[in-house]
Parts: C-alpha cells; structure tokens; sequence
C-alpha cells in the first residue's frame, strides 16, 4: 500500500494534475476570500467555503478521473493484480494519495482564519470545524469520483459522471423540492435531505453547531466508497 | 510448483479455456505454444491471479492463488503481452516503485534495481523516460520487472514480440541463465522460437492442451514415418530390383530428373534404412549421389494438431468482438504477425 500511495503521489505532481487542481482550490478560495472577508469585512471564513462547494464540481473528477480508468486502460492494473498487494491495500493507497493531494490546498486555507483574527474579531472555532467539515465532503466526493473511475477504462467517462453526480448533489436541495409532499414524500425528503453536504456547512454557519451525526455520515460513505471500489475491482476479474 | 486443475475459463457463451490441467517442475524452461486467440494469455491470467478461473484452481507452491492470493503472488514474476509500464516514470523509479510492491526489503532495493538494470542492459536508458524508450526498450524493462525480486516462477507472455534479432538472442541467453535457478513459463504463437529454448512444450489449441512433452518426444509422437530422398546414377530398372531385394516395409517413388539419373523418395516406418540402402546400391553397382532423411518436424505436429479445427476457429474470432479484452489480444497478435 505505501508503495502505492507515494507512487501516485508523486505521479500528481510529475503531471500538471496535481498542481492544477491545488492551484485551482486555491484561486477561488482566495477570491471569495478577498470579496467576502477581506472587501465586505465579513468575520467568518466559513462564508467562504460554504460558497466555493461548487468548485468541487470540477476540481474532484480532475483529481480522481484517471485513478482506476487510467490503469485499466493501459493495462498497468495488470501490475498491481499480479503483485503481492491486497486489492485493499490498492484501493486505500490510491485513495490516500488523492486525499493527500486535496489535503494540501484545505490545510493552505487553514491559514486565511488567521488572517481575519490579524485583522479584528475572528471565530477561529467555527471556522477551524467549517474547514473540517470543507475537508470531510471532499473526502466523500474524492471517494465517488474514485468508484466510478473504477467503473470504466475511459478517463472521460469517469469525469464527466463524476460531475453529474456532483451537480446533483450540488442541487440536492432544490432536486428534494420536487418530491410530493405526504406521508411518503416527507420522509423520503428527510431521508434523501441528509445527503445535502452543503446544509452542513449552512448550519455549521447559522448556528454555530457542528453536526457530528453528518460528520459521521460522510465518514461512513468515505468506506462505503471505497468497498465500493474493491469489490468493483474484485468483481472486474470475474467477468 | 505450479499445479492447475480443470482451469474453465468462460466469456459468456465462448470457451477460453477448456478444462486445462497440467503441474510445472521447478528448473525448466516451459512454453505454451499455440495459434492466436488459443487461451495462452488467459491462461497466464489466471495462473497470476490477474482474472479468475469460471472453475478449476490454480496452487503455486501449494498456494491457492484465490485463496491465499499475496502468498501465492510472492513467488511469480509476471510479464504480461503488453508490459504493464507507468510511462511517466524514469526506468529507475518503476524499478525502484516494482521492488517496493514485491515488497524487497528497504536496504536490498538499490542492489536490486543495479543487478536487474545490468542483467536486461538498461544501463543506457536508466534515466530516461519510459514514454520515450522504444518497443525492445520497453519489454526489456516489462522483464527487468518480472524478474526483480528473483521470483521462484517467473511468467513470460509473449517475451520476444517486438525486439530485433540480436536481442532475441540477448533475452533467449537471458532466460535461459534465469532458468538455473527458476522454472520460467514462456508463451509464443511462434515455433522456432519456443523450439530454440524450452524444455518442454506444451501445445494449447482451442483452450485445450492438446499436446505436451520435450521437443524431441513430440517430433516422435506422431507420425513416425521418414522419407528418404535418394538421387542414383541408373535408368530406374536396377535401382527398383535392388528396392525389391531389400525385402523392407516401404513405398517408392521413382522419377527420372535428367540424363542417366533418377531421384528415389521413400517413405518408411522403420528405422533409419540409409546404411542398408547404399551398400545394396553399391553391390548392385550403382552411384549415390544424395542420400537424404527427413523425419516429422514440430511444425508438421503443430499444425496437425492445431489446425484440425480451423472452421472452428473461424467461428471464434468472431465471437472476439464482444469480448475487449479479446479484441486487443488479437489486435497486439497482428501487429506482432507483421
């Protein structure tokens, strides 16, 4: 597994992929920074990640669109499979890999909270738990893009359904609309609601509450990704 | 060493592999020797635990290698058709990467990676570019790769495709100094070559083992008649009396092929017959010219044995397209035929 996770590791930052992406982050990150806390005067920093959610629309299928498509097409998976290396141990170690890669820009953000408190009043702890929770949903995106790269050999196809589930996701509140209301509908809406990532950092805002029960959702779906993954890549070998 | 048992291997109605079953000894040079699309790829798959079996099973040292699959995989060395290489990597990083997966003791690496470089001749490309290297390049590496951590099997698919001859012959003295030590499994479509280095041959057609033994066993095992080709200095009339006398279970042939000189084919199931053929000859006063034997080649047994069902064939490679991985076998074998 390590063998893997720095191999991919360093494979980020031997191609463009790797820089993009935290170059990307950080661009917009640090444009909403400049207008929301650093124009308008705004103390919290948890403003600022709340509106860059959508950036992860196209910044996480850049990350994990060539995890597993990439191999399987050019057949290196044949490597990996044929090496004394659990199909576990190659998941995690590419999944880490990535993590590793989104890790960098969130902990480069950590430092804007500071700014604020440099400048006035800052509320370093919502903003310090708004940055975990930033960091728990990219865990939890970064996890499906890697699944269903594992579905497919096109890199393409990879991102490209990435992003549709992320723009779903993106809308998810506004998508809960539709549903009847009901019996049925009501808790199909407040079943269905808890998947709406960005009413954590909403609420995280509003009342200054971290939401454990969702942080732990994003943790159990972080694993259910990733079993997801190793059994698509178990099952590959069978078809 | 390796032991396979009833290996099925179905893609949804074709039969890759048809209920294979053979045991490899330790220190010999195998090969698996079959026309395209015949399952030796698949077979390979399996036996490293790349794609799963429909049925049967597969022990490397006793080892299953579904069951206890990182056991099994420490003593294989694979090198697949298509070298599995991260082409942005320099040939020193993937070697360096390779040793760490096959899990080589942090300290040994650095000795590893020199001892495989020099072993395959990579010294002059071991700071480029794996993109950037040529096809022969780029097997050689997929080898160095296979052979890393000195495995006690080391699996070769197809090893020689796309290397001119001197490094045929490099690669061939290569494995051959590998099998000392190693038992190595070598898969080609291409006679002469497997012929040239394996200690035994096993022929797969059709997802079937068809034939298996040394080289030699398997020049005999079929057709055992000879043909001796015999050019005498006569009109025909005494050569064929002296045929008569000889009193032997053959069949001749006699055509004249110019002035005074016939050419005499025979076919025979008995031994060598050339020492009593020229001294009859020569107490019947007649001049010798060329005195030739030949005996069923591998060839022959190859084809014979593989080309009995080519209407079947046929069929097969059409059903290929529904099957990808299929599809780049066969598209790499063409490439590989040209």
């Amino acid at each position: 597994m390590k063998a893997i996770y720095k191999r991919e590791l360093k494979s980020y930052f031997q191609s463009m992929i790797g820089y993009a992406f935290i170059a990307f982050m950080m661009v917009f990150v640090g444009i909403y920074f400049t207008a929301y806390n650093l124009n308008m005067g705004y103390p919290y920093f948890s403003y600022v990640l709340s509106s860059t959610l959508f950036i992860f629309m196209i910044a996480v299928p850049v990350l994990t669109m060539k995890s597993f498509a990439e191999e399987r097409k050019s057949k290196t998976d044949q490597l990996l499979l044929t090496a004394p290396v659990s199909v576990t141990g190659i998941v995690l170690g590419k999944f880490l890999a990535m993590i590793t890669v989104f890790a960098i820009p969130v902990a480069l953000s950590s430092v804007y909270p500071l700014v604020i408190k440099m400048q006035g009043t800052a509320y370093l702890k919502v903003d310090y738990a708004a940055i975990l929770v930033y960091f728990a949903i990219g865990c939890v995106y970064i996890a499906i893009g890697m699944f269903l790269s594992s579905l497919t050999e096109s890199q393409i196809i990879a991102a490209v359904s990435t992003f549709a589930v992320l723009l779903a996701f993106n809308m998810w509140s506004g998508l809960l609309g539709f549903l009847p209301d009901g019996t049925v509908g009501t808790w199909l809406k407040n079943f269905l609601g808890k998947l709406d990532f960005a009413s954590l950092l909403s609420s995280l805002i509003d009342n200054s509450l971290l939401d454990i029960s969702g942080l732990m959702l994003c943790i159990s779906l972080v694993f259910l990704f990733v079993f997801l993954t190793i059994q698509t890549i178990q099952k590959r070998r069978w078809s | 060493m390796i032991e396979v048992r009833n290996l099925v291997k179905k893609y949804g109605s074709h039969l890759a592999v048809d209920n294979l079953s053979f045991t490899v000894e330790q220190g010999q040079i195998y090969g698996f020797l079959g026309p395209n699309g015949a399952g030796k790829s698949t077979t390979m798959n399996i036996m490293t635990g790349y794609i799963g079996a429909t049925s049967g099973e597969v022990l490397i040292n006793g080892h299953d290698i579904l069951k206890e699959p990182e056991l099994a995989k420490q003593s294989i060395g694979y090198l697949p058709e298509l070298p599995p290489l991260y082409t942005d990597m320099t040939v020193m990083e993937y070697l360096k990467f390779v040793a760490e997966l096959k899990k080589i003791p942090k300290k040994e690496i650095e000795n590893a990676v020199a001892e495989v470089i020099e072993m395959v001749q990579l010294e002059d490309v071991k700071t480029r570019l794996i993109k950037n290297l040529s096809k022969g390049y780029k097997q050689r590496v997929g080898l160095a790769q296979a052979i890393i951590d000195f495995p006690e099997i080391i699996i070769l698919d197809e090893p020689m495709v796309g290397l001119d001859p001197k490094q045929i012959i490099e690669i061939r003295e290569l494995i051959r100094k590998l099998a000392e030590n190693h038992t190595v499994i070598l898969s080609s479509h291409i006679l002469a070559e497997v012929r040239e280095i394996c200690d035994y041959i096993m022929i797969i057609s059709k997802g079937k083992l068809v034939a298996s033994d040394t080289p030699e066993n398997l020049e005999k095992l079929l057709d055992k008649t000879e043909t001796i080709t015999l050019e005498v200095e006569d009109e025909g009339d005494v050569v064929e009396q002296v045929l008569v006398s000889m009193e032997k279970d053959m069949s001749w042939e006699i055509k004249k092929s110019g002035e005074g000189i016939v050419v005499v084919v025979i076919k025979t199931q008995e031994e060598d017959l050339r020492k009593e053929l020229s001294r009859a000859l020569a107490l019947a006063d007649c001049q010798l010219l060329t005195l030739k034997r030949e005996t069923a080649s591998l060839e022959d047994i190859f084809l014979e044995l593989t080309d009995s069902n080519a209407p079947d064939e046929i069929e097969v490679e059409a059903d290929y397209t529904h099957e990808e991985d299929y599809e780049d076998e066969e598209e790499i074998e063409d490439e590989s035929d040209l």
